[in-house]
């Protein structure tokens, strides 16, 4: 007994060795480190907003429009004289409120789906799989600017039509996994002891298919910084006053040829959290894998 | 240690000097890069393999024996690297040799085999193609003249219609005829040194069978060396003339195979050996030996006895001080007291279990309440592009409380389906009755009652499947007792007696599987099994995907548990031995039919159905060294297209004629509870032929 309690302790310290592994992958992983100082970085300005920013992002300065970068304005100011930096910073709040949420309730929604589906199967996964293929050939822009202007547009139903759109592509994948899942013994071992299809999907399989759900997260959460900027620049995203990135690039397009810094830096912003989000995406999957 | 090495090439003898070896490893070390770690899974091996010799490398899983051969082609993985020893091949030291040396040697002189033949053949491409490319790589043949080259080898691997074989993609060949494809490329360029890695493990015993023989044969012809790697010992006993033992990286014993197999010099053999059931041997003949403790994790133990834990023999200097290889006279242990292995201390193995006998005595008096579990008539047919293809048909069997029933038979005839329908987990034909004690099961797990679902329990084969893998030991126990309405205190409490009961320790229950062994995996499985206080329980395959040393453990446990509750047993397993060892009964299944059932040693000793007469002769055994093996001929039938009449009838060695393809023969009593189904009269079937051992 000794002996086994010995090989157990090993096989502990294995396991927690295992872990610290994975951690340490974790820290390794330049990917993921690189976009996690991105994402950090908007988020505490995100947080901090006003206060972060040397100037008032909303007072005008109509003595100082269209002002190139100085001293005084390090981006510059825009066609009311507005900070452009103090913009930029607190630009980050909106995006980073609106684009969670709805990549939050499209993975919330679309596990719950592809669990579904892919644990009963039969016709109506037949059904809606091939609804989710066709709803993979449209545009979602343009299938999230009609909803927008059939509802309304407000942060709320941003929110809501973003997170719909998502629904399907999340279930989709989170569905192939679960297939995966439904033959392993342990899902008839459940049956066998007279565990319900709720209890069968949500406390046996869905905790074995988290983490792909996690990932596939991440990676929707870049598309969907983008998307709604996307609908601020054409004016169904997120409305102004907000100094949203997306509104301030629609507000100024047409000056790009002789006052760049109009648009290059609320571009740039939104560049850079896209790829912040992805590195981290990128990073989450390696480290999963390892 | 260059210096050293080179001092042993000097002064090989003549006889086992370079020349004469066609693979020569010398102090090989072999470390793997997990994380930033370097951990050592082969150390110190070194091993000759003389031209023309065939020698067996055997352990169990994790041993390292893959982690040679690979190294023998230098094929490892990439975060492998050898970190000490050197290897010759054919005279040629593995090492110095640059990329296009190293093609050539692949070329010419080494060849491998590997386990999966479906992985190891391009399923795009057609076999003459594949084939054809070999001759034209490697020889400049081109067109017709590789083709012809082609069909010359497969006819060598005895395929009967190498033209038809040829124009097949991979898929369309059975398992045993990709691995002879993959055996004739293999050997198409004749290799100095043929590597052949688990050739037959997934393959069935009577095609496993014939593919050794082929094996044998073209080594016999073709005089090449065989490295042969498996964890089947008694494969190795026919196949090879030396062996070696692995044990956590390590080569612990080493000789000609029937000194190893017949005097075992290190402990660790010894123990091997001991724990595999053999022929004949019977659950009330007493319990199987185990070897106490676990594998360590290669590389763990260093600077002692690897084995030293686990070791009966072991003194405090195995503890401090790591023996080296004992010569003891053209074969070597690595052992301080070689000579004290034969008396290895045997354990207590006392007496039948409790019980055991009592099952047997009850089942004689067909106690009053009838059996705990019958089928009449039970069929599952599925359907398949609107074919019918009849995976179970008619089966009608009974299984009495505390009895087991073992059900044999290749892959593909019904065993498991037959299972699943057991349980519930798929739904028979109409017309089907599965009852348990005599009162009816609704056909699916999912409309039967918590009572019912208690009673009938299920041992998965792969217990990393079927335990999920989220979820400590305690907690999958503790929602297999939702079975037994068990809360609170009451629950915990049930919780350790159960965890007790297949000796499963407190912490083992806090562990998530992942952490476990599969050993104490499928212990965990079998706890969850009998959760719920069962009646039956359907083992399938329960130790197929475990080791020898661990699968006897389990055996031992499912006796005990039988013996103290009087379950009933459903027992699948391909391993005759170990279904002959735990059985009362056994039923032989052919393509979805009952061809023979009775009790156990009856159906062993016969009479028996020429199918079963088959499936015994192919049974590998290491004291056998019996020629007379029967062959089956061709391969399953395509269950979508069944013979007609007996579908034995298109491999049976004993066909009588026009009535077997005519008429399917009954299954009938050929002696009191004993069941053929053969037109054959029951006198006249086969029986066994006394066999020592």
């Amino acid at each position: 007994m000794s002996v086994q309690a010995a090989a157990l302790h090993a096989s502990r310290a294995a396991a927690r060795s295992r872990a610290r592994e994975r951690w340490r992958a974790a820290l390794r992983s330049k990917t993921l480190l690189a976009g996690v100082s991105i994402l950090g970085f908007w988020i505490v300005c995100a947080l901090a907003g006003a206060r972060l920013a040397p100037l008032d992002p909303y007072a005008d300065d109509l003595l100082a429009t269209l002002a190139p970068p100085s001293a005084a304005h390090w981006f510059g100011t825009d066609q009311l004289g507005r900070d452009i930096f103090a913009r930029v910073i607190v630009g980050a709040r909106d995006i980073l409120i609106v684009a969670p949420l709805a990549t939050l309730l499209g993975t919330v929604l679309g596990t719950a789906l592809g669990l579904a589906l892919g644990y009963v199967r039969g016709a109506v996964d037949e059904v809606a799989s091939r609804v989710i293929e066709a709803l993979q050939a449209l545009p979602l822009v343009i299938v999230a600017l009609m909803a927008l202007a059939a509802v309304g547009t407000s942060d709320l139903t941003v929110v809501l039509v973003i997170g719909f759109v998502f629904t399907p592509l999340i279930a989709r994948t989170v569905r192939s996994a679960v297939l995966v899942e439904s033959e392993l013994d342990y899902v008839a071992a459940a049956r066998l002891r007279g565990d319900g299809t709720l209890a069968i999907m949500f406390v046996e399989i869905l905790p074995n298919v988290l983490p792909i759900a996690v990932v596939e997260m991440t990676v929707r959460l870049g598309y969907a910084i983008f998307f709604v900027a996307s609908l601020s620049f054409l004016g169904f995203g997120i409305q102004p006053p907000s100094a949203d990135w997306g509104i301030a690039i629609a507000e100024n397009y047409s000056l790009v040829g002789s006052y760049w810094w109009t648009v290059l830096f609320d571009a740039a912003a939104t560049a850079s959290l896209v790829v912040g989000v992805n590195l981290v995406a990128d990073g989450l999957a390696g480290v999963f894998e390892a | 240690m260059s210096a050293a090495v080179a001092n042993l090439t000097r002064d090989g003898d003549g006889d086992r000097g370079l020349a004469g070896d066609a693979l020569r490893i010398e102090h090989l070390e072999v470390s793997y890069r997990v994380g930033r770690r370097e951990r050592k899974v082969v150390s110190d091996v070194s091993l000759a393999i003389r031209r023309g010799e065939s020698y067996g490398l055997v352990g169990e899983s994790g041993c390292g024996k893959s982690t040679v051969a690979f190294a023998a082609a230098r094929y490892l993985a990439r975060n492998g690297r050898v970190s000490g020893g050197r290897i010759w091949v054919d005279g040629r030291d593995l090492w110095s040799l640059s990329a296009r040396q190293l093609r050539s040697l692949r070329t010419h002189s080494v060849a491998m085999v590997y386990q999966d033949p479906g992985r190891a053949l391009n399923p795009s491409m057609r076999i003459g193609r594949q084939m054809a490319e070999v001759f034209e790589v490697a020889q400049g043949l081109t067109g017709r003249a590789a083709l012809e080259r082609a069909v010359h080898m497969l006819a060598r691997v005895q395929i009967a219609s190498p033209d038809r074989v040829l124009r097949n993609y991979p898929h369309e060949l059975s398992g045993g005829m990709q691995q002879r494809v993959v055996i004739a490329m293999a050997l198409s360029m004749s290799p100095e040194l043929l590597i052949l890695d688990e050739p037959t493990t997934g393959l069935d015993a009577t095609v496993e069978a014939e593919v050794l023989d082929l094996i044998g044969r073209l080594h016999a012809e073709l005089g090449n060396s065989i490295l042969f790697i498996s964890h089947n010992l008694p494969v190795v006993a026919r196949m090879c003339d030396r062996v070696g033992v692995l044990y956590a990286g390590e080569l612990i014993e080493e000789g000609p195979a029937a000194e190893v197999f017949g005097d075992p010099r290190h402990p660790y053999t010894v123990g091997l050996l001991r724990c595999m059931p053999t022929y004949g041997m019977r659950k009330n003949d007493g319990r199987l030996e185990t070897i106490p403790g676990f594998l360590p994790t290669p590389g763990t133990i260093t600077g002692r006895c690897v084995y030293a834990d686990r070791c009966g023999n072991a003194t405090e200097r195995c503890r401090v001080e790591a023996p080296p290889p004992v010569d003891l006279g053209g074969r070597t242990a690595r052992c301080f007291y070689p000579e004290r292995a034969p008396g290895l201390p045997r354990q207590d193995l006392a007496a039948p279990p409790r019980g055991a006998a009592a099952a047997l005595t009850a089942r004689e008096s067909k106690s009053n309440d009838g059996p705990l579990l019958s089928t009449r008539n039970l069929s599952k047919t599925y359907r398949i592009a609107g074919r019918a293809l009849r995976a179970v048909h008619e089966v009608t069997l009974d299984l009495w409380p505390g009895e087991t029933l073992g059900l044999v038979g290749e892959s593909g005839s019904g065993k498991s389906s037959l299972a699943k329908l057991l349980v519930g987990l798929s739904s028979p034909d109409a017309g089907s009755e599965v009852k348990l004690h005599g009162e009816a099961l609704p056909a699916s797990a999912d409309d039967r009652t918590l009572e019912q679902l208690k009673a009938l329990q299920m041992v998965f084969q792969n217990p990393g499947s079927a335990l999920n893998r989220s979820q400590t030991v305690r907690r999958l126990l503790a929602r297999s007792l939702r079975l037994a309405r068990l809360v609170g205190a009451a629950r915990e409490a049930r919780i350790a007696q159960l965890a007790a009961s297949v000796r499963l320790t407190a912490e083992h229950l806090d562990e998530k599987p992942r952490r476990l062994s599969g050993g104490l995996k499928q212990r965990v499985g079998i706890a969850r099994a009998f959760a719920g206080g069962p009646r039956v329980v359907v083992c399938d395959e329960p130790t197929s995907a475990l080791d020898v040393s661990v699968q006897a453990a389990i055996l031992n446990l499912l006796v005990e548990l039988q013996a103290q509750e009087q379950v009933g047993y459903i027992f699948i397993s391909h391993d005759l031995n170990v279904v002959h060892y735990l059985s009362d009964r056994i039923a032989v299944l052919y393509l979805g039919r009952l061809m023979e059932m009775g009790p156990a040693d009856r159906v062993f000793s016969g009479p028996h159905h020429p199918y079963t007469e088959a499936l015994l002769s192919a049974n590998p055994s290491l004291k056998d060294e019996d020629a007379r093996r029967i062959h089956l001929s061709g391969e399953l039938p395509n269950a979508l297209n069944l013979p007609s009449g007996c579908v034995f009838h298109t491999r049976c060695p004993r066909k009588l004629g026009a009535i077997c393809e005519r008429e399917e023969p009954p299954l009938a009593e050929a002696e009191p509870g004993h069941a053929i189904r053969c037109h054959i009269p029951p006198d006249l079937l086969g029986r066994a032929r006394p066999r020592h051992g």
